[in-house]
């Protein structure tokens, strides 16, 4: 299925884009995140495991294990710090 | 109550006309609580007594604030006895003094805006998509969240895992 993933602040600094379109058979969150860092096997990944990223899928806060769904938007960003 | 409950804007707001739309001459208002973020020009703990902060960036998720901070309203309107609810937040860069943040709500009596305030505050800090960056005399650096966050959204019953 398609997805389409947006990055923010610093995530989206270190990879050099605010986004893109991805043809991904991953089920979950979690699993689409693993894919890319494998995908960009880019030392430092800012998607690596233990760093910190938070997730949202369809613009609501989720956690690793929400299931992925045709065309949704997903979104990869560092922890937020408004107000 | 005129005008939308969530802005997300460049500008500078001004805080007598965001109150006096959001009361909108209800006489059953007998009380208006009112956060105003301001940046500040020191961050870091370490950092308490030197002014370091040259100007923030504030950069946001377009559609998912807006979302997000609703969300937050409407929790708050059904955990407090309150009439309106109002949030502004600042994007962009902005100096030391200026507004960031506006969050305005009324009720009959003092307690219940107080408490609304505070927590749509709290909530704000953990869950609305901003982030902040503090251009310094050393470079630029993305802010940290801070895990007093998570805590302070604690007091109110919700789990945070943002910092």
């Amino acid at each position: 299925m398609q997805v389409h993933i947006k990055y923010f602040a610093s995530i989206r600094e270190a990879l050099g884009r605010s986004g893109e379109a991805w043809e991904t058979d991953a089920g979950t969150l979690g699993a689409l995140r693993a894919a890319l860092v494998a995908r960009d096997a880019a030392p430092e990944h800012p998607l690596a495991e233990g760093r910190a990223v938070r997730m949202a899928m369809n613009q609501l806060m989720c956690e690793e294990d929400a299931a992925l769904t045709p065309g949704c938007e997903v979104a990869f960003f560092p922890p937020v710090t408004g107000g | 109550m005129a005008g939308p409950r969530v802005r997300v804007q460049h500008g500078a707001f001004d805080i007598g006309q965001e109150i006096a739309d959001l009361q909108a001459g209800d006489p059953r208002v007998g009380a208006v609580c009112t956060f105003l973020g301001t940046v500040r020009d020191r961050n870091a703990p370490g950092d308490a007594n030197a002014a370091s902060v040259q100007s923030l960036e504030l950069e946001h998720y377009p559609g998912m604030t807006e979302k997000s901070i609703e969300a937050m309203i409407d929790e708050a309107h059904q955990r407090f006895d309150i009439f309106g609810a109002r949030v502004v937040h600042r994007i962009g860069v902005l100096a030391p003094t200026e507004q960031v943040v506006l969050v305005v709500v009324t009720s009959a009596h003092r307690g219940e805006s107080f408490q609304a305030c505070e927590f749509l505050m709290d909530y704000l800090k953990t869950q609305a998509p901003f982030w902040k960056k503090e251009q310094t005399p050393q470079g630029a650096h993305w802010v940290d969240a801070r895990v007093s966050d998570d805590a302070a959204l604690a007091r109110w019953g919700i789990e945070a895992h943002n910092a």
